[in-house]
């Protein structure tokens, strides 16, 4: 065999193996997906959404109070975790841009993206759960929260980042100070980005588990009081997979189908914004 | 301006709660009552307003919140010891009973035909006895064709009450068991693979085929699962039945001034389930106004909720412990 | 005041409030460290550093504990699953910038994004519900019957096929971070420059020779530097694994046996333990998972700050 043919031949063989690798990922979304639609589908009832679980061997319920008890901690992690990220996102990009303790402190947010987030809800624990003595669930908003923070910091920073110097020289030119600057020509510039990173960010804590099993804990009933233990989506998935009956097998594949599809739909929507705002 | 909004609304519904506070009772503790509780708990919500709130997260946490009073009530299988009761300055009543079953997922067997004994039980999950077609077993199944497969154990991976009155029975039953492994909420397993809460082990067992795992009977009930007759102290083989607990807990005496501390394995009697055990509730000397509450809810039990428990094939106490509980109330500042 | 004094003033309020705002990440990451630190020292007391990291017994009735039987857990499923994602997410990224056609390139993107986006507990119980029985069922006996036979490496694959076990587990980890390896990995290769690929296939290389010689070895650094980060995501992944993993605590010597991993123990024994030590024992387990992560990801973000400079 001429080396010609041997080259030719290891091209198409290392070649086939990479399109390989793209259908086997392909593969298991598509997998997981249709799994999830496949089982969940059949228990996606108007009862899910409008009633309260009921005890194993009664008839009927739903997951009215994990539906609402999810909601609200999100709320709860979006009020404390958006403020602070935009505002610290600020920071890094403008005044700590040269800075070493910003570029420690941006270097620092890129690390604690990726924390482990049962580790936070240890540290939540200890810090809010232990001392008020029970669990609670602004303590399972101040975990997502601590999740969320450091992702808005980094996407706002880099958008931020991203609007030219010469827009902010033209608006110092006019005798703006640097405060009016940023609210008025950075934020406005960046503001698709920012929102992006929100949505994302949003995406990402509302799937979290493990940051809640010792914050916010659980709870059988409908409760719009946080400082009680409060019910969420994904905690209530977690204890209905690992259960021996049917129906909680059902009620935790329509709860992930639901939950799926509502973070997948963020997804799509922040990557569409982005894309139609950075088109050029 | 939409930030104001959500802040305001999440304000809003920060205070709301306040108009309809003092509805919600919170307790924690044993998988193994929960089916039961948390039936009564529905229907005392629907005929009083009030909320019980009860999560199973294992007997061991439960004493440990009650300890921490991060709850309004503990539950737990294995009953407290007085002396810990007293540290911990505790009240005890048991609630109700029921029975620990073996169960098995083996290939062609139904509910109720395997025979075991607590020795050979305490040899399977010692991992003495590997095979399904060990001479041990087949010794007390005649005619039954068990395969010639490896034994998976099921276990609690949490701290249990149900662990505890299974390797009381095991302790009870085998001086190997007793000497390797104890009797304990959680113990050091030889072998095997750990399930969260009754709910778990059911769930393992149910998934992984020659397996075996003790859970509630109300869950292998609920879960249409395969449960075993013992051989109990009187030499028969019995089944898991409502009557089969009520035998082995009608013999029992029960003490108020220990914190009712009793164990029901190995009960005596020629009907009685080898592993029964009563599920106590554990409150905080100190709460009058909470324990009030509490006890509110299980007075109502205790009279509207035998059916109920019945159902689920729960053994409602008898008339004479409950009276005997309601002078322990009134005793301790609660009536 | 004069107006500009109120500017000033305003100006540096804006500041402050923004720099209060981004300490915030710091006093956390010093905050968790501290309170961990704080409420495992009991467990640090009374086991020690390396006595604790060495020891493999975890037993609450007895109030012995160590971290090694969880963290042999963690590190093997971590290990694992970086074994079976990178050539994976490698040969996606290869596909996604070199090979896949313009049109499709947006859909795939998209695809490996979402899959990134499904959150870990529906990993999780998809792999309970239905990955472990097949892989109990079908996947492990074949393994058994086929690499099983072979001396030495035979004995990974020995035990009862259960589907519950590390091999599951490290599977539903490494399916997890696929798309995350693979978005890096394509991203540093996109980096490589035009020119460069250009001159090499102009001297008449093939596309895979270009990829194996000129792009990889440029982009080397950087997908190293995201193969850190992804395995930094692995070693605290939770609910992923905790569905599957069979909560052992014990140095499992087959792929087929059950394990536990630090997160799986927290997640399942936090809300349970009894006595003070067992929680501290928790708590510092929680602390090694904490400076361990940290630890590595530090290293990956130095890794690739190191490449960008040169």
């Amino acid at each position: 065999m001429n080396i010609l043919t041997k080259r030719k031949i290891r091209n198409k063989v290392a070649l086939s193996l990479s399109v390989f690798a793209a259908v086997i990922g392909l593969f298991w979304l598509f997998f997981i997906l249709w799994d999830v639609f496949r089982h969940g589908m059949s228990f996606i009832t108007m009862d899910l959404f409008t009633k309260d679980p009921v005890p194993p061997g009664f008839q009927g319920g739903g997951l009215r109070n994990a539906f609402v008890g999810q909601i609200l901690i999100t709320l709860v992690a979006m009020v404390i975790g958006i403020p602070f990220g935009i505002l610290g996102g600020t920071f890094l990009s403008e005044y700590g841009r040269h800075s070493r303790l910003g570029r420690f402190i941006s270097t620092l947010s890129d690390i604690m993206v990726s924390v482990p987030s049962i580790v936070i809800g240890t540290f939540v624990y200890a810090i809010m759960v232990k001392p008020i003595g029970h669990f609670n669930g602004w303590a399972g908003g101040v975990a997502l929260a601590i999740i969320m923070i450091p992702v808005v910091i980094r996407t706002t920073e880099d958008m931020m980042s991203l609007v030219p110097w010469s827009l902010r020289e033209a608006a110092f030119a006019l005798g703006a100070p640097y405060y009016k600057v940023i609210t008025q020509v950075v934020y406005r510039g960046a503001a698709t980005g920012i929102f992006t990173g929100i949505l994302l960010s949003i995406a990402r804590v509302a799937g979290e588990t493990a940051p809640l099993l010792f914050t916010s804990f659980n709870n059988s009933f409908f409760t719009t009081n946080l400082s009680e233990s409060t019910p969420s989506l994904t905690v209530t998935i977690f204890q209905y997979a690992m259960g021996p009956y049917d129906d909680w097998h059902g009620m935790a594949w329509a709860a992930a189908l639901v939950i799926t599809v509502a973070i997948l739909l963020v997804t799509v929507a922040g990557r569409l914004l982005i894309k139609w705002r950075y088109r050029s | 301006m939409k930030l104001k909004t959500i802040f305001f609304s999440l304000l809003l519904l920060a205070i709301s709660p306040a108009l309809m506070a003092g509805n919600t009772i919170n307790g924690a503790g044993a998988t193994f009552p929960y089916p039961v509780y948390s039936a009564w708990a529905f229907n005392y919500f629907r005929t009083t307003g009030v909320r019980v709130n009860y999560q199973s997260i294992g007997s061991g946490g439960g004493v440990r919140q009650i300890k921490n009073r991060t709850v309004d009530f503990g539950a737990s299988d294995a009953p407290v010891k007085p002396a810990e009761l007293k540290a911990g300055n505790l009240l005890q009543f048991p609630a109700i009973i029921g029975g620990v079953v073996p169960v098995v997922n083996v290939k062609g067997l139904s509910a109720g035909r395997l025979k075991l004994t607590g020795e050979a039980l305490a040899e399977i999950f010692l991992g003495e006895i590997k095979k399904w077609n060990d001479p041990r077993i087949e010794a007390l199944n005649k005619g039954l064709n068990l395969p010639d497969s490896e034994i998976t154990v099921v276990h609690r991976s949490d701290g249990s009450g149900t662990t505890a009155i299974f390797t009381t029975y095991l302790s009870a039953c085998s001086g190997d068991w007793s000497r390797k492994v104890g009797t304990g909420k959680s113990v050091n397993w030889p072998v095997g693979i750990g399930g969260k809460g009754n709910e778990g082990v059911a769930n393992y067992v149910k998934r992984v085929k020659n397996s075996i795992g003790y859970v509630e009977f109300a869950y292998a009930k609920q879960s249409r699962m395969c449960y075993v007759k013992l051989k109990n102290k009187s030499g028969r083989f019995v089944e898991p039945s409502f009557e089969s607990f009520k035998d082995a807990a009608a013999g029992a005496r029960w003490n108020p001034d220990t914190g009712y501390y009793l164990w029901l394995v190995d009960a005596p009697g020629d009907g009685s389930w080898p592993i029964a055990g009563a599920s106590f509730i554990l409150l905080g000397k100190e709460k009058s106004a909470v324990n009030r509450k509490v006890v509110d809810f299980f007075e109502w039990a205790f009279k509207n909720g035998d059916e109920t428990a019945r159902k689920l094939i729960y053994v409602p106490l008898p008339e004479s412990l409950k009276r005997s509980i309601r002078d322990y109330w009134k005793k301790n500042g609660i009536d | 005041m004069s107006n500009q004094n109120v500017t000033d003033y305003k100006d540096k309020l804006f500041r402050v409030v923004t720099f209060g705002a981004a300490l915030v990440v710091l006093v956390v990451i010093v905050g968790i460290f501290a309170s961990l630190v704080e409420q495992s020292l009991p467990a640090i007391r009374k086991f020690g550093f390396f006595r604790f990291l060495t020891t493999p017994t975890w037993d609450p009735v007895h109030e012995v504990f160590g971290a090694a039987s969880s963290l042999y857990g963690t590190i093997v499923t971590t290990v694992l699953a970086m074994i079976i994602a990178i050539p994976v997410s490698i040969g996606i990224a290869i596909f996604m910038t070199e090979l896949c056609p313009n049109f499709l390139k947006g859909a795939m993107g998209t695809a490996i994004e979402l899959l990134a986006a499904i959150p870990s507990i529906i990993y999780g119980m998809w792999g309970l519900f239905t990955l472990a029985p097949i892989m109990g069922n079908t996947v492990e006996p074949f393994l058994q019957h086929t690499i099983g036979k072979v001396p030495y490496l035979g004995s990974l694959f020995s035990g009862t096929p259960l589907g519950i076990d590390i091999l599951t587990a490290s599977t539903v980890l490494s399916i997890m971070i696929i798309p995350f390896m693979a978005s890096i990995a394509r991203d540093t290769f996109t980096l490589t420059p035009q020119v460069l690929r250009e001159s090499a296939y102009g001297i008449g290389a093939t596309r895979w020779e270009v990829i194996r010689n000129v792009v990889l070895p440029y982009s080397k650094g950087g997908v190293f530097g995201g193969m850190v980060i992804a395995m930094g995501r692995a070693l605290g992944e939770t609910m992923a694994v905790a569905f599957v993993l069979g909560n052992k605590h014990q140095i499992a010597h087959s792929l087929l046996d059950a394990s536990a991993t630090i997160t799986v123990t927290l997640a399942n024994e936090f809300t349970e333990a009894d006595s003070n030590m067992y929680m501290a024992s928790l708590f510092y387990l929680a602390l090694i998972l904490f400076v361990m992560s940290f630890l590595t990801l530090a290293a990956a973000k130095f890794i690739l700050k190191e490449r960008a400079k040169s």
